[in-house]
């Protein structure tokens, strides 16, 4: 016999004393990029002998696109923000979690447990939670913005020097914190007072921007950015001057999850991977690699704590973002939400 | 094999590829143009008309016309510099002509979103171009060359050129000289000779040119986000964020229902002009 024959006899025979013992699972996972270490799946597959493939989703949008179109089929998990998982539940795309396979939700903080758009994590495991809120260059603002309208109504030498974020949600949160309403308000007399402020705004940004503010406060092209908490740590990471504010009206709590979908054929695998997140030391590694704050207190006891004082925003106490807005899903309100916006971005 | 069961034979395969991947995904989005949202983003099998009556709404209508000031400014900018282009190329010796052709493709080699990010290099207030100004002390403050509609329209100029000068080209090289001779020999100078003998005569390459660069500017998304800061909404962007941001596969079905409806419209009239121009005075 040949050489390569009897090495795939041997190989044959190999597979054939195997076969008892299941296959190595394998799940797909939704998440987006530059959101957890590029050894995360390699280290969760030698751990369990579960393998994960990562499909990248650009956005919330993206993802929404992608699980609705297939019914959730070839996803096994999936990251979503807070009203993305209440629409996924509300559609029936994702499974009720079963607790008694996740013993590590221990670890997160209480308020973890029980947000409001998924009371008692029924469907989602919190992942990440921060807030929006003003990004700046301290050495080129004075004095230290505190409020929304340190954004929407800035001082002359702000001017053309500001980004906004043009993701529907948080973009009218700015204005409706400015304002005194809620960031899910869909009150018509209300979204109309927004409209009319974030108009008048528009005409002294720069830009509109969702992914390169951070770089653009770096270059000095922007002074002041509409911004998410760990993507202004990118640009503080790059020059230590840059920082970021809470205005004083307040904010929303965005929060980003994991879910399981209902499509799921490995949901034991999945839950497996959900087990695994949180795990002290692997979510302290995700914070530390996306500059996010994650809510769990247990990896917050092993993180190394010079991040804290390098990125002061990973310091933000879980009460004070508790007492920042959480962004729920509109329902019926979304259409005459989604017609100011495009107003908004269609205004001259 | 007859000559019917040979050409089905050999266009089969390219229009089973068009049923399947353009036709039926078309037929699909025209369907959920006459449907409902559901409350949660999903799609109600509920008959509506409602879709078409909302795009009629100032607001969309608005829109639609920034998008087509914008389209139609690309389209101007790219025959002026399309068509000395054209012509030179069409002019060249011969075998000059095929590396220059290649040359005006070459953009192609790379991809669209790293040629727009390049732009912003470019024209940002801290970029080459204000910054080779400062140095030559011709301006003292940067100019504002971005995130506005100046740099959408440079940005889909420079993406769409290469079509325009192409549709050109293919009209311009098959004028016949005779015809330019004949003009110089009856009198006529240089300009009078562009003027009413090849330029009459290119008019099926300037309908195709502008066309071509008119559809893909008008439907162009990033661009204008990358370029215009998200300041200006375009009709690609409108429906974008009806699809992905507000979850309205039905609006934004029907939004782009429109925008296809526009686009043949066009196409229809820019077969009618080649039909009228052509003929006279072209190699058969």
């Amino acid at each position: 016999m040949n050489k390569y024959l009897s090495g795939l006899a041997a190989a044959v025979a190999v597979a054939l004393l195997a076969s008892p013992a299941p296959a190595a699972e394998k799940i797909v996972i939704s998440q987006w990029d530059q959101y957890w270490p590029a050894d995360l799946l390699a280290n969760f597959t030698k751990e369990t002998g579960i393998e994960a493939e990562w499909s990248v989703q650009i956005d919330n949008e993206d993802m929404m696109g992608k699980v609705t179109a297939s019914g959730g089929k070839g996803y096994d998990v999936v990251f979503a923000s807070g009203p993305f998982v209440e629409a996924l539940a509300k559609l029936g795309l994702i499974a009720e979690l079963d607790h008694g396979k996740l013993p590590n939700l221990a670890n997160l903080y209480a308020q973890a447990r029980n947000l409001p758009f998924d009371p008692g994590n029924k469907y989602s495991v919190p992942y990440t939670w921060g807030t929006t809120g003003l990004c700046y260059r301290s050495d080129l603002v004075q004095p230290d913005p505190t409020s929304w309208d340190d954004l929407l109504k800035p001082a002359d030498a702000l001017k053309g020097k500001i980004t906004m974020l043009s993701t529907d949600r948080w973009l009218m949160a700015a204005g409706a914190k400015s304002l005194g309403y809620s960031v899910n308000t869909v009150d018509p007399a209300e979204l109309a007072a927004i409209k009319e402020l974030l108009i008048a705004a528009k005409k002294n940004i720069l830009a509109y921007d969702d992914t390169t503010f951070y770089s653009k406060l770096v270059s000095g092209e922007a002074s002041l950015v509409h911004a998410w908490d760990g993507w202004c740590n990118f640009g503080v990471a790059e020059n230590p001057a840059i920082k970021f504010v809470i205005p004083k009206e307040g904010s929303d709590l965005f929060v980003d999850a994991m879910v399981v979908t209902a499509a799921s054929e490995h949901k034991d695998a999945a839950h497996a991977f959900l087990n695994y997140v949180l795990k002290p030391d692997v979510h302290a590694s995700i914070m530390a690699f996306s500059l996010y704050k994650v809510p769990n207190e247990k990896a917050l006891a092993v993180l190394d704590q010079t991040l804290l004082t390098t990125y002061p925003t990973l310091a933000i106490s879980s009460e004070v973002l508790f007492q920042q807005e959480q962004l729920r899903d509109l329902g019926d309100g979304q259409k005459e939400f989604t017609r100011v916006v495009t107003e908004i971005l269609a205004a001259q | 094999m007859s000559e019917l069961t040979r050409r089905l034979v050999l266009l089969g395969p390219g229009l089973a590829w068009f049923a399947l991947f353009l036709v039926a995904p078309c037929a699909i989005v025209f369907v959920y143009s006459f449907l409902e949202r559901g409350t949660y983003g999903g799609i109600d099998r509920v008959f509506t008309l409602e879709n078409y009556t909302r795009a009629a709404d100032p607001l969309y209508l608005g829109i639609f016309i920034s998008s087509a000031r914008i389209a139609a400014m690309t389209t101007l900018a790219a025959l002026l510099f399309g068509y000395p282009a054209a012509y030179g190329i069409a002019a060249a010796p011969k075998r000059w002509q095929v590396p220059l052709l290649i040359l005006v493709m070459l953009p192609f080699w790379s991809n669209y979103l790293i040629r727009t990010y390049a732009w912003i290099v470019l024209l940002n207030r801290e970029g080459l171009i204000n910054h080779g100004l400062e140095v030559l002390g011709l301006a003292d403050e940067p100019l504002p060359l971005l995130y506005n509609d100046f740099a959408i329209v440079v940005g889909l100029v420079y993406g769409y050129l290469p079509f325009m000068v192409l549709a050109l080209y293919s009209s311009i090289a098959r004028l016949n000289p005779e015809t330019l001779e004949a003009s110089a020999d009856l009198g006529a100078s240089g300009l009078r000779t562009f003027l009413r003998v090849t330029l009459p005569l290119t008019v099926p390459g300037i309908a195709a040119g502008c066309v071509f660069v008119f559809v893909l500017s008008i439907g162009n998304f990033i661009t204008p986000d990358l370029l215009g800061g998200g300041r200006t909404l375009m009709v690609g962007n409108l429906i974008f964020n009806q699809f992905l941001s507000a979850r309205d596969w039905p609006f934004g079905s029907g939004l782009a229902f429109l925008l296809i409806a526009l686009m043949m419209l066009l196409l229809l009239v820019q077969a009618v002009v080649a039909r009228r121009a052509g003929g006279a005075g072209l190699h058969a």
